[in-house]
């Protein structure tokens, strides 16, 4: 054990850290009982809560789209009235869309895990952190309020004039995505500066884990485009309520330009969603394909390049509605550059099982699944984009399905692949492999029986948001609805079998993927200031030719966090140095 | 031609679906020679490369510049070439030719009521003639809407406030099917109508048969009205709940308002319904009908008035 | 272990390193949350701008009825106000605990001096029937049919700036008490700066609010 003062010291001593297989102490046995998780200021548990209000309001979600392609199956009434549909498919896409993705991944995986791969002890504003959780609680209140009054039928896009015309609580939602952003905001701000602020001794720009490459990159979009989202609501508010005349035409204003305020978000707000899946793909098909990652610096930059170019895309939304003539142009060209940066993640992803060796375990085969099913949504991605084929598909059943693949296949095929991945470390428990492997199934095949026929009936000409619908398209929508219950079935299972294996799941090893990211090399559950020591990185995160021990290092001295050293001098200085650390 | 794809689109039947559907072949055939090579690499790298112990040795490729630069730049210049592709068949769908033949749609909750030249009206079915350009002049009267002729690849919004347009020009007579594509409450999937082609002949002969409008004793015009005007849509005739309370039986009734009140239906209660609907609401009904004011004169009031006395 | 038993600070966090590593945080997610502010404002300073390029007549004939001089006289305040918060930094760089509380006492002054005159321009004009949207607005003075839309534009701008200045004198008050709680000097003055820059911010934001509501010609 070192004992001198760390800075007078020519080298910098470090220590090998094996993490234990059993740890005594975890962050699941230090602050116990209901009242210790509601006022946490841990990451972990802040990420377990999202986590858990996600799961319930997919759930939620789920559920309506259930009810939804229920009532599809015939081609008239099947059991609800129209209005009650319209209110169903509103919720279905508010809910998924502000509840379940944008925060799905960020703020749930990301929250728990991005902190440990940079070997900190907690996020930057650890009680900010745990208010944007509670703001968002908040938010889905003033939702739930709403359900309760009157609920809503304006559709999640609450175009004007008719969200400032429809008879349903329009204000209460407006209102509750209004605080929602500010959730999104403040985790995004955290996270930023977290990334920037708070990296353990050793890891440079060149050495961030992708995921949070991926996560710095979402976090710039929420910060700069979610106040917009804020201010679009905030207006439409006082539309309804005072009757502002911006965006309703009877009193002066125009509905094109809330489209393209709400787009300004709502676009960029994709990438909010699907970017931080980018991450994920990146650190499991590494592990499993124990290599190191292909075009590391390909992959980093096209997040940041599609955040950007992201910004710069939202009127290919509005193709149809009377913009103007020179926007559009615009708008279709760039559209064709933000595909760019993501068709070159897919090939780098590929290009990294080149003489891997493949381990085909569950995360990996939602890995497969999110390739397979992403690529098709980008496809057709860039189908909508060409204005000529646009303007037949727009609002049609084949955008739905677009945007089904992207979001579905890509964001939560992505989520699921990280919950698998990184299940072991949060809950300490293996899951039952053979069920996973089978929900799978379950989950590929349903998602293309569901959505598959919606892009020919789509291309035929069926229109969204229809409740009533003409004879000709009835096969398409059976086969969607046998479908989607297939992916209910698959749900439902993988429910089953984390539940089990909570409960009653073998204990995991530390490492079980064997994996050289830095948050496997903390104990599974981690202990509650995530490493004992602090860690010190002089491999990569996808150095898989360097022995794991390499992987394993910490300040032989006992920092604590409270040491008289910067975090910066030790940087500097192991940067110089690392060649001669010396294994304690 | 005999294409892959050919049934994910219905018919053609407007050479201005022609580029549309051109360019929708081409894409699904380069993305579909894409998804097969992906799929294919997965799966052959999957089965290649498993992992036959846990000590396997992977090489250490970091990337390559070569590959990098290839699959950046090939897609890009793909995606150029669909782009300048949509681009012209955009502009061509923008271009209405000189002589293009006008009408008047107006969209509302909900249907399509359809203006002619020569003050011919009709409600959820717009005439045509075969073989000639025809320009529909869109507008609406209340919320969004959305124009979409599937057959003729055209599709527009139709904004409150500002007129809009879509061209097309019908191959042969027959019948397509117009959708509304932009949601606009609880009638948007029934907010159907037709486009009915005649040949050149058979059209002019349509259009003096029902030009200059409503025509006949006051209760005629007015039934003709409550037609055009679409208000059958969501109040029946003979007594059905639809949208709103049915016609049949409601002159000089007692009915309950949904703040309690009562009023009892006679002129002046029927020309405020019709011109500011949102005034008294029947109770058990919503609030969701279009306020007529500036768009029905004081005359078709009347009419219709005298129409709706007469359904006892 | 001598020399990690010296104690650390009473101000850090358990979960930063040194104070460094923690004012640098701190100073980052408050330049973070700055950039948030600018395009929030600037989703408002857009509707503006397509207005204004629609009506230009309508800017020039409705901001002839906002009162240019309680404007100037309010940014005068509000520039007054900058300075004294920077001052309170310095004092505290410097270690002069009694300089920190005067000029936050000076801050929260002025402060409170630009919400009293904003009070007397809002009830001025609402007393004249000049409200936010179409639904309460009933001055007939200007002779355009969208008046109501610009004091929309203007009610909303200035009223959300308005809740901004109100937070401020409430995180200043909050610095206050710390600060007679002797808690800032030298060492640890995070976060006296950290409201400064957003109370620079709001300032900011007046400036460019002022000439572009007010002094249209």
């Amino acid at each position: 054990m070192a004992t001198a003062e760390v800075s007078n010291k020519k080298t910098l001593k470090v220590q090998r850290f094996k993490p234990s297989d059993n740890p005594s102490n975890t962050y699941l046995t230090d602050e116990k009982g209901v009242w210790a998780w509601m006022t946490t200021v841990d990451h972990k548990k802040i990420g377990i809560m999202y986590l858990v209000a996600v799961a319930i309001f997919f759930a939620v979600g789920g559920a309506l789209a259930l009810l939804l392609r229920t009532e599809l199956m015939t081609p008239a009434k099947t059991f609800i009235e129209a209005d009650t549909y319209n209110q169903l498919f509103t919720l279905h896409g508010a809910i998924m869309v502000f509840f379940v993705l944008v925060p799905s991944i960020p703020a749930a995986l990301g929250n728990f895990i991005m902190p440990m791969q940079l070997g900190a002890k907690d996020v930057a504003f650890p009680k900010l952190n745990l208010a944007s959780f509670y703001i968002y609680v908040a938010g889905a209140i003033f939702t739930f309020i709403a359900l309760a009054q009157h609920g809503l039928d304006t559709g999640w896009t609450f175009y004007t004039p008719y969200s400032t015309e429809s008879s349903s609580s329009v204000i209460w939602v407006t209102m509750g995505v209004f605080i929602l952003g500010f959730s999104s905001i403040l985790t995004g701000t955290n996270f930023i500066t977290t990334i920037h602020k708070m990296r353990a001794p050793g890891i440079t720009w060149g050495k961030l884990p992708l995921n949070v490459w991926a996560l710095y990159a979402t976090s710039i979009i929420q910060v700069l485009a979610t106040p917009v989202l804020a201010i679009t609501v905030l207006l439409l508010t006082m539309e309804r309520w005072l009757g502002f005349g911006i965006f309703d035409p009877a009193l002066g204003g125009d509905p094109v330009l809330f489209q393209h305020f709400f787009w300004f978000y709502s676009h960029p707000a994709v990438y909010i969603m699907i970017v931080p899946g980018f991450g994920i793909i990146s650190e499991v098909i590494s592990t499993f394909s124990k290599k190191t990652v292909f075009g590391y610096w390909a992959i980093a930059l096209s997040s940041l390049a599609i955040a950007f170019i992201g910004f710069l895309v939202w009127g290919h939304h509005m193709f149809t509605s009377g913009q103007s003539a020179v926007a559009t142009t615009v708008f279709s060209f760039l559209t064709f550059l933000v595909g760019i940066p993501t068709g070159i993640k897919i090939f780098n992803w590929i290009a990294t099982l080149y003489k891997g060796s493949i381990k085909m375990d569950t995360p990996m085969i939602y890995v497969f699944i999110f390739l397979f099913l992403f690529s098709i949504g980008g496809f057709t991605g860039i189908m909508l984009g060409a204005l000529s084929v646009d303007i037949h598909l727009h609002d049609t059943y084949y955008v739905v399905a677009h945007f089904h693949y992207v979001m579905m296949g890509g964001t939560l095929i992505a989520l699921l692949a990280g919950l698998h991945f990184w299940w072991p470390k949060m809950t300490g428990k293996l899951y039952n492999e053979k069920l996973a492997k089978i929900a799978s199934v379950f989950i590929f095949v349903g998602f293309n029986v569901t959505f598959l026929p919606q892009f020919v009936m789509g291309a035929q000409g069926m229109p969204r948001r229809y409740y009533n619908y003409v004879d000709q398209f009835t096969a398409f929508h059976q086969t969607s609805t046998i479908g989607s219950y297939l992916l209910g079935v698959g749900f439902l299972i993988i429910l089953y079998y984390l539940m089990h294996s909570l409960f009653k799941g073998a204990k995991s090893p530390a490492n079980p993927w064997g994996s050289r990211g830095l948050e496997w090399q903390a104990t599974s559950p981690p202990d509650f200031h995530n490493f004992d020591h602090t860690p010190v990185v002089i491999h990569g995160p996808y150095d898989y030719h360097q022995p794991m021990e390499e992987f394993q290092l910490g300040l032989a001295v006992d920092t604590n966090g409270h040491d008289s050293e910067t975090a910066k001098e030790v940087v500097d200085k192991e940067r110089e140095q690392w060649k001669n650390y010396s294994l304690g | 031609m005999d294409r892959l794809f050919e049934f994910m689109l219905p018919e053609a039947k407007s050479p201005t679906a022609d580029s549309t559907d051109a360019l929708f072949h081409f894409i699904n055939e380069v993305s579909l020679v894409l998804l097969i090579g992906i799929t294919f690499a997965l799966i052959y790298f999957a089965i290649k490369y498993r992992r036959r112990s846990e000590d396997d040795e992977t090489p250490v490729i970091t990337h390559n510049n070569t590959l990098e630069i290839t699959w950046s730049v090939v897609p890009l210049l793909i995606c150029f070439v669909i782009f300048g592709w949509g681009y012209t068949g955009w502009l061509n769908l923008k271009s209405v030719p000189d002589n293009a033949y006008e009408i008047q749609v107006n969209g509302f909750k909900w249907g399509w009521n359809v203006k002619y030249a020569n003050g011919a009206q009709t409600l959820n079915e717009i005439h045509v003639p075969e073989g000639r350009p025809v320009k529909i002049v869109l507008q609406s009267s209340d919320v969004l809407h959305s124009f979409f002729v599937p057959d003729y690849r055209v599709k527009h919004d139709v904004v409150p406030g500002r007129y809009t347009y879509v061209w097309f020009e019908a191959e042969e007579a027959g019948e397509s099917i117009v959708f509304c594509t932009e949601y606009c409450g609880t009638g948007h999937s029934d907010m159907l109508a037709k486009v009915i082609v005649h040949t050149e002949e058979d059209f002019q002969t349509w259009l003096e048969k029902n030009g200059g409008g409503v025509s006949g004793t006051p209760v005629e015009q007015g039934e003709q009205l409550v037609q055009l005007q679409g208000c059958t849509t969501c109040h029946s005739d003979d007594g059905t709940r639809l949208i709103g309370p049915s016609f049949k039986g409601l002159w000089e009734s007692e009915e309950t308002l949904s703040d309690g009140s009562t009023v009892t239906v006679d002129e002046n209660y029927l020309r405020e319904s019709i011109l500011n609907p949102g005034a008294k609401i029947v109770e058990s009904y919503d609030n969701v009908m279009t306020p007529y004011e500036g768009r029905i004169s004081d005359e078709e009031i009347t009419n219709i008035i005298e129409y709706l006395k007469t359904l006892k | 272990m001598s020399n990690h038993s010296q104690a650390h600070p009473a101000h850090l966090q358990h979960h930063f390193v040194d104070s460094d590593q923690q004012f640098d945080a701190a100073k980052m997610g408050m330049w973070v949350f700055i950039v948030n502010e600018i395009l929030f404002f600037g989703g408002l300073f857009c509707a503006y701008i397509v207005f204004r390029a629609w009506y230009p007549d309508l800017f020039t004939m409705a901001a002839t009825k906002l009162d240019t001089t309680m404007g100037a006289i309010n940014t005068v305040v509000l520039i007054g106000s900058s300075l004294s918060v920077a001052m309170a930094i310095r004092a505290a760089q410097l270690n002069k605990t009694k300089w920190i509380k005067i000029n936050l006492l000076i801050t929260i002054t002025l402060a409170c001096v630009f919400l009293v005159i904003k009070y007397f321009e809002y009830s001025h004009k609402m007393h004249d029937g000049i409200f936010p949207g179409a639904t309460l607005y009933t001055y007939e003075g200007i002779d355009h049919p969208l008046a109501h839309v610009f004091f929309s534009i203007y009610y909303v701008m200035t009223g959300i700036h308005a809740i901004h200045i109100i937070v401020g004198i409430g995180l200043m008050i909050w610095i206050y008490i710390r600060a007679k709680r002797n808690e800032f000097g030298s060492e640890y003055y995070t976060p006296v700066e950290m409201v400064g820059l957003y109370w620079h911010l709001v300032d900011v934001i007046w400036i460019f609010l002022f000439p572009l509501l007010y002094l249209i010609e």
